[in-house]
């Protein structure tokens, strides 16, 4: 019993005694843990709930695996004393009792259970005895039945092979029959126009007859056949020459006749033929739309037009054409191309013509759409015959016209801005006769600089059209390559800005040099819109061109810097010019006035002479008109001082330097020495220089000019006393007014001092007037 | 102003042997009823008895005769056209037997032959502004050089008078003068009022355009150094120097009519100054 005791032990698994002592709980808790503990490979002894210190193997553990109640009883014997003997002996009874008492309380409870299972298990035996019994039964039955099917299929054996044959016969009989009514029911389908039908049949019936020919009956059937047929044909011949019927229709035609066996070659020549008169005659009809008389439709139209009737037609036969004679080979489609190609030709030179009459008007949407139309409808008969090369013809002539239109695009250009200047000559002289100079000059420039720029952009504009998406030709290479680079940008654009340029200076280099051809101020006009092309249009409008046209093309083309170079320097060479002009103008009234006066019998001078007055007043113009397109400019400092000391000084260190001694006989080389030595240290004076794009520098090319030609004009003369002295009020007077327009007014007094002085050698008898006389000489007038 | 000229005129190529002779009045021009005179001009060729003289807008052939000490009006011409036309320049031509003599008025440039005193070419607009001076190429006979206002230096073919054979456009004034070498024609002297003398080389439009041609006699020198002459790159159009040593402007360039590599210039300073063609130029003219 003491081991019975032990059983319900935490040794025996908790779960067989749930009615366990509740002490057992944490017990059985630990012992759960510590499986898991195990599997986690963690040592059982490390739990904390054994006591410590106890020995799982320990035999004297009285809930241990390896308990022995030997060594137990002889553990305690030994070692307690009697009382606590006693005590484990009364402990160990009640605990004894307890699971007796347990064990009673279970069998009571489960007797039930074990009652009902036994009379379940009863029942079930009675059921199988019944199912066997059935079982035998159904087996007898199968066999039953196996053995009639068995005799009924032995009966039917002979009967299906009989059946089989019958049908085979029929079948014979059914085709048999087919062929003799054949030749009737050809006959019937090509009385009432079923040639398809008729066809059909023939195909059908033909190898068999063609196998039994050496029959008499099936020869005469095949006779009969082939004289049908042959009828047959010829029909489908005639309909096909007659050639009223549609294309759809022909087709069918040449499919029926080739499923009859007619000799493909000679069908496939014909059937191009045919197509031949009818794409003519579409030809024609374009033809005489693109005829003499002038109200020919629209390009838009005309392209629409060839589209459907021509390249409809081509598309239709040539599809059909590969439809039916692909047996062919290469070889037909090789006629077909060359068929396609020489109609192709043909439509391409109508088109081309058609499109030449379109180059003069300035329309470019309605042209590009037509351009659109006509490449988009090629498409398709450029992919059924690749060997034709329609697609790429078309190309062609697309980028022809494109190529036409940069160029007429480029002459619309060219006539614009040689009207802008023809409206500028005309504003030019318009306020002349109005008697007020010039002050429209700033807005004339702005005026032909903004219209030269819408037209570019208008320009830029209507050849865009070709590379926009939509257009079915933009994405070739062409128009994504070359057309943009060289042709947009170096042809029209840069092609425009080169023809500008050299327009421009065909007025510098016009024979009439003389300036009468053009107007000055027109000159100074060109010069700054070159000057401000140079600075910022050019560059603009470049840009522009790039940003519209993504330019991808890696050939070179030219950088805004050289064009720039070239705006800049016809710029410098028109304001060149410009001086030179303007000079000359001063210069000959100059030049006249000194020619045509006898200096050696005037009288003494009370006034400044008209001439010079009127070279200061064309001077202040000229400064005017300048000043409204060109800036300032930069003076040397010295010449910010007033007009009077600078005259003072001028006036003064001529008269005791220089003219005091000069103009007495006796020392004439004085005089000469002098000016000499002066000249040494001045500078040499470039007459004819360039000019910089500054107003002052401008007029100082122009002051030069004219003040060099009196110097030289008044050298040719003699002069007497009061030519002289007129010289030298008229001098002075040009002293008092030009210095403030030039850059360095020590050139004036340079130059004006070598006019009198000049004089004066050319005066035999040189008797200069008093500084103060000419001053209030100079001041009156 | 005629009366001081013209014996001026009459000295130069007398005084040309000697120099020593003082001077002598030997005939005189009486063109008093022409206006003034704004050149005189001798006959290149013959015997030196021909002279013309161009006085406002006549051009009139003188004959002087030796004995009697008289120069005879042989015959006249004058210029009709609006305005006031004036001659400003004549040279006689040293080709044609001395028929031809070459004037400038204004901006054209015409052309006279002197047996009939008529107009055989006239250049029109031959410069933007008045004509200056001309000249003959003395080995071309149909070669004519003429300068002006317009800065430039101008080349004409008399035959072709639409458009100058060549044009410089090295001056910055007027140029006043102008003048071939007598003997080596690609050179030529310009004398200006911008100060400057300008010696060109004009090769391709010379006798010589593909330097100096072959004579017989010294056929075997030459034939030595042909090789190296081909190495040479040919001789280009161009300025050889420019000669700034003038203060004033210059009026008048000429060559010596000794040393075909003397030239001199003269400018409004009095100053005369004299050079020589550089000897670079001068040997690869001769070798």
């Amino acid at each position: 019993m003491a081991a019975g005791a032990a059983g319900p032990g935490p040794g025996s698994g908790p779960g067989d005694s749930p009615e366990g002592p509740e002490a057992e709980a944490p017990e059985r808790r630990r012992k759960a843990h510590g499986m898991l503990k195990l599997y986690y490979g963690l040592s059982e002894g490390e739990t904390a709930g054994r006591p410590p210190g106890s020995d799982p193997l320990d035999p004297t553990d009285l809930n241990g695996a390896h308990f022995d109640p030997e060594v137990y009883l002889d553990k305690l014997r030994r070692e307690c004393p009697l009382a606590q003997l006693m005590d484990s002996e009364t402990d160990m009874v009640r605990q004894i009792r307890a699971l007796d008492s347990d064990m009673q309380t279970l069998v009571y409870e489960n007797y039930n259970k074990f009652i009902s299972a036994t009379d379940t298990i009863r029942k079930m035996k009675n059921d199988f005895r019944k199912m066997e019994d059935e079982m035998d039964r159904l087996a007898t039955n199968m066999a039953v039945i196996t053995d009639f099917s068995a005799r009924i299929s032995a009966t039917l054996q002979d009967r299906h092979e009989r059946i089989t044959k019958l049908a085979g016969v029929h079948a014979l009989l059914r085709k048999l029959q087919f062929l003799f009514e054949l030749p009737s029911c050809l006959t019937k389908c090509v009385e009432l126009g079923a040639y398809g039908q008729a066809v059909r049949y023939q195909g059908r019936a033909r190898a068999v007859l063609q196998q039994y020919q050496h029959l008499p009956s099936f020869r005469a059937i095949q006779d009969d056949c082939q004289v049908i047929t042959a009828r047959l044909a010829q029909q489908l011949r005639q309909r096909f020459r007659e050639g009223g019927s549609g294309a759809p229709e022909q087709a069918e035609c040449v499919e029926l006749l080739l499923a009859l066996g007619e000799p493909a070659e000679e069908l496939c020549a014909e059937f191009l033929e045919h197509a031949r008169g009818r794409l003519e005659a579409e030809l024609r009809s374009l033809e005489a739309e693109l005829g003499p008389s002038p109200p020919a439709p629209d390009v838009l139209e005309f392209t629409d037009h060839g589209g459907s009737g021509f390249v409809g037609g081509l598309c239709q036969v040539a599809s059909a054409y590969q439809e039916l004679f692909a047996a062919q080979g290469p070889a037909g489609a090789e006629k077909l191309a060359a068929f396609a190609r020489e109609l192709g030709g043909r439509y391409f030179a109508l088109v081309e013509r058609r499109l030449a009459q379109e180059q003069g008007s300035g329309d470019n949407s309605l042209l590009v759409r037509a351009l659109d139309r006509f490449h988009r409808r090629l498409r398709a008969p450029g992919a059924l015959l690749a060997a034709a090369g329609l697609a790429e013809a078309a190309t062609e002539i697309v980028e022809r016209v494109a190529r036409e239109r940069l160029g007429h695009h480029l002459q619309g250009l060219r006539a614009a801005f040689l009207g802008c200047l023809t409206d500028v000559r005309q504003a030019l002289a318009a306020p002349r006769l109005a008697g007020k100079e010039g002050p429209g000059l700033a807005e004339l420039l702005a005026n032909v600089a903004s219209s030269i720029l819408s037209h570019i952009k208008a320009s830029l504009a209507a050849v865009h059209l070709f590379t926009a998406k939509e257009v079915s030709f933009s994405n070739k290479p062409y128009f994504r390559g070359e057309f943009c680079s060289q042709g947009v940008r170096e042809g029209l654009i840069v092609g425009f800005i080169r023809s500008m340029c050299q327009t421009a200076q065909s007025f510098c280099d016009s024979p009439g040099e003389k300036g009468g051809a053009t107007p000055p101020a027109l000159l100074l006009l060109l010069s700054r819109l070159c000057l401000d092309y140079e600075t910022a249009t050019i560059s603009y409008i470049l840009t522009l061109t790039d940003e519209q046209f993504l330019v991808q093309d890696q050939s070179p083309v030219t950088p805004v810097s050289a064009l720039c170079a070239e705006a800049r320097e016809t710029a410098r060479r028109l304001l060149t010019h410009y001086v030179k002009v303007q000079g000359l103008v001063i210069s000959q009234m100059l030049r006249k006035s000194v020619e045509t006066r006898d200096w050696l019998s005037t009288l003494e001078p009370r006034n400044v002479r008209a001439v010079m007055k009127r070279v200061v007043e064309d001077t202040t113009a000229i400064d005017v008109q300048v000043g409204l397109l060109y800036e300032e400019g930069v003076r040397k400092a010295q010449s910010s001082d007033s007009s009077k000391r600078t005259f003072s000084v001028y006036s003064s260190s001529r008269q005791q330097g220089r003219y005091a001694p000069s103009y007495t006989p006796s020392a004439p080389m004085d005089t000469n020495l002098l000016s000499n030595i002066q000249k040494l240290f001045s500078e040499r004076i470039d007459v004819f220089s360039p000019v910089e794009f500054n107003k002052v520098s401008v007029l100082t090319g122009i002051i030069k000019i004219s003040l060099k030609t009196l110097l030289e004009c008044v050298r040719l003369r003699t002069f007497g006393r009061f030519g002289l002295q007129q010289v030298q009020v008229d001098c002075h007077f040009l002293q008092l007014y030009l210095w403030r327009f030039v850059a360095d007014e020590e050139l004036v007094h340079l130059l004006l001092d070598e006019v009198v002085a000049s004089a004066a050698l050319r005066c035999p008898d040189p008797v200069p007037m008093e500084p103060s006389v000419v001053e209030v000489i100079c001041e009156r007038g | 102003m005629p009366k001081e000229l013209e014996p001026g005129s009459h000295e130069s190529p007398d005084d040309s042997s000697s120099t020593a002779h003082s001077l002598e009045l030997l005939c005189h021009l009486d063109d008093t009823a022409h206006g003034s005179t704004a050149c005189v001009t001798w006959e290149p060729t013959g015997d030196g008895k021909k002279v013309i003289s161009l006085a406002d807008n006549h051009i009139l052939l003188w004959d002087l005769q030796e004995s009697s000490g008289q120069a005879v009006l042989a015959s006249s011409a004058s210029l009709e056209g609006k305005g006031q036309l004036k001659f400003t320049s004549g040279r006689w031509s040293p080709h044609h037997a001395g028929t031809q003599v070459a004037t400038a008025s204004d901006t054209t440039v015409r052309g006279w032959d002197t047996r009939s005193m008529s107009q055989i070419y006239c250049i029109e607009n031959a410069h933007g502004q008045l004509v200056r001076d001309l000249d003959f190429n003395p080995n071309k006979q149909y070669y004519l050089a003429s300068c002006g206002d317009d800065c430039k230096v101008k080349f004409w073919d008399t035959r072709n008078v639409t458009e100058p054979v060549k044009t410089l456009e090295e001056h910055s004034h007027w140029v006043w003068s102008i003048r071939y070498n007598h003997s080596h024609d690609q050179l030529v002297l310009t004398g200006s009022s911008d100060s400057r003398v300008i010696l060109s080389n004009m090769v391709s439009i010379s006798s010589e355009p593909f330097g100096h041609l072959v004579d017989d006699d010294d056929l075997s020198d030459q034939e030595e150094r042909r090789p190296e002459e081909k190495s040479q790159e040919p001789p280009r159009d161009g300025v050889i120097a420019t000669y700034e040593e003038h203060e004033d402007s210059v009026y008048a360039a000429d060559w010596s009519s000794a040393d075909p590599w003397l030239f001199a210039s003269l400018s409004y300073d009095g100053r005369l100054v004299i050079n020589r063609v550089p000897r670079a130029l001068k040997y690869h003219i001769l070798l």
